[in-house]
């Protein structure tokens, strides 16, 4: 038990620590990195708590995916420092509003589970033996079949915001030369050259 | 007192030895792999390769390292120091990590874990950082031109090598890599009246996904004819153009351990891992170490040779073979081995 805290709390502080890097760090790609820290260690947290499938979920989404792209997407701005520090007590307000929302229902969960510790296993579904079921398979289990049409609206959900983002940039732009694999491939000797007798001195 | 030790001192000795072990067998490896490389290419093209340094030039690679280290390491000016320097250390340790879980025998593996395929995807898909970060963190025009390129290059073939994973572990059924491989003692030589042999493992029965695999895990590598990444008569040498020394050493480093990794993991998931292929008397005595060996070496050979033979696809080429070709056909398998295994009655 003794290790599993010491882990704990390093992951826990590296998260929180860098979770404040994030928000305070003055480059942008400096707070995406650090974001990516977040991630990481998060993951370290669900493996102790013994999810180890969302754990690596999270890398594999999070870290492998998303988070490239944003890295990708600040890489490429052309950000003035002194401009995107100018602005932050303005937003000071908004920002303490939502901390504050965060905070409460943070509160309510804790506090609830607390209260109460039976409660939040009357609403979900048991819990297998990890020893017998691994949790990739429980989680399957439960997708698969209690919850399969979420499951599916949730993919479709994603496809709309895919077909969305395809649709906005698509623009079908005339004169400019497309390679079309299929034609390349469908010519012939006889389509492509063409034999010219050329008479002396007169040229083509 | 006694108890401490005894739960976690003394194991933790025995994974810290286990895993040194294993690292300095995976760096000198590592080391012959690379004048491997070099050699077969020379042999293609009816040259020598390197023959100086030790007899046929093994010692080569050591002399390289040498090399490396007692350059000096230069940092540009406009760089940003600290990244620039994380980046090789990113890519070296994550190529590194991922090794953890691979078995290289029966119960040789240091982290037999359930999810160990996820794992290997998951630490794969975060090689990437490495180049963006040292792309980025140069400061300069072709190494920023290269790490985007390798960004969406490795996240594009990442699918196909997810979906092709999702295939075999269909046909699995676990996502231990240690199941994986046992998995491949029966299949289709079994049904033939050929049992234990090649013709059980996943290569035959998935051909379409060992070949999706192969090529890319070429592209996920920065292997050519994918090596857009640092194309040296575009982008000189890509994300690597500004490091020097040390740090150019590990990015190199890193690099061919990712390779070796894809290499392995052929072995595990369409090669039968450590299984003799022939169930005959003198073939079983063989250790399975040495099989995993072999089998592997033998990936990395054809590997040297596409090197060798195939010219640089173009970047819109790479694009269209990574989403119009293998993801359509990749998909179109998942979904095929799915029915097929659910109707024979396998799965």
């Amino acid at each position: 038990m003794g290790l599993q805290a010491i882990f704990f709390y390093l992951f826990a502080f590296i998260a929180v620590a860098s979770a404040f890097m994030v928000i305070s760090a003055k480059n942008p790609v400096h707070s995406v990195l650090f974001l990516i820290l977040v991630f990481f260690n998060s993951a370290g947290l669900f493996l102790l708590t013994g999810a180890e499938f969302l754990a690596m979920i999270l890398l594999v989404v999070y870290i492998g995916a998303v988070a490239v792209l944003f890295l990708f997407v600040v890489m490429m701005l052309d950000i003035d420092f002194a401009e995107l520090r100018s602005g932050v007590l303005q937003y000071a307000p908004v920002g303490i509003l939502i901390g504050l929302i965060v905070a409460a229902e943070l509160i309510v969960v804790i506090g609830g589970s607390v209260l109460t510790p039976d409660a939040a296993r009357s609403i979900t579904m048991p819990i297998p033996n990890p020893t017998v079921r691994t949790n990739t398979a429980a989680l399957g289990d439960v997708l698969y079949t209690n919850y399969v049409y979420f499951f599916q609206i949730a993919g479709l959900v994603l496809l709309v915001a895919m077909i969305g983002a395809i649709v906005l940039t698509l623009r079908h732009r005339t004169n400019i030369k497309r390679q079309d694999i299929s034609k390349q491939v469908a010519r012939t000797p006889a389509t492509a050259v063409e034999v010219v007798k050329v008479k002396p001195g007169q040229g083509v | 007192m006694d108890s401490f030790f005894s739960i976690y001192v003394w194991p933790g000795l025995i994974m810290v030895a286990q895993s040194l072990l294993l690292l300095v067998c995976l760096l000198v490896f590592i080391a012959y792999i690379l004048l491997a490389d070099r050699k077969i290419w020379a042999a293609v093209q009816l040259r020598r390769g390197p023959n100086v340094v030790g007899p046929f030039g093994l010692f080569q690679s050591f002399a390289d390292l040498l090399k490396f280290v007692f350059k000096e390491p230069i940092i540009p000016a406009g760089a940003n120091k600290g990244v620039f320097l994380l980046a090789p250390l990113v890519s070296v340790t994550l190529a590194l990590a991922t090794w953890a879980v691979i078995p290289l025998n029966e119960n040789w593996v240091i982290a037999n874990i359930n999810v160990g395929i996820l794992y290997v995807f998951a630490i794969s898909s975060l090689e990437v950082y490495g180049i963006i970060m040292s792309g980025w963190a140069s400061n300069s025009k072709y190494p920023f031109l290269g790490a985007l390129r390798s960004a969406a290059q490795m996240v594009s073939y990442e699918v196909s090598i997810g979906f092709v994973i999702v295939t075999v572990l269909l046909c699995v059924g676990s996502l231990n890599l240690t199941d994986i491989v046992y998995a491949q003692k029966d299949g289709l030589g079994t049904m033939v009246g050929l049992p234990n042999s090649f013709l059980d493992w996943h290569w035959l029965s998935l051909f379409p996904m060992f070949v999706i695999f192969f090529i890319s895990g070429l592209a996920e590598t920065n292997r050519p004819p994918f090596d857009l990444p640092e194309a040296e008569s575009e982008l000189v040498a890509g994300y690597m153009v500004e490091y020097s020394s040390a740090p150019y050493m590990m990015l190199m480093l890193g690099e061919y351990a990712a390779i070796l990794l894809i290499c392995s993991l052929t072995t595990i998931l369409f090669l039968g891992g450590w299984l003799p292929p022939l169930d005959i008397a003198v073939l079983n005595w063989v250790p399975g170490i040495i099989w995993f060996v072999l089998k592997g070496s033998f990936v990395f050979f054809l590997f040297a040779m596409v090197k060798a033979f195939v010219p640089r696809y173009r970047y819109d080429q790479l694009m269209r073979l990574g989403w119009k070709v293998f993801l359509p056909l990749s998909l179109a398998m998942v979904i095929i081995a799915a029915f097929v295994l659910k109707l024979a009655g396998w799965a």
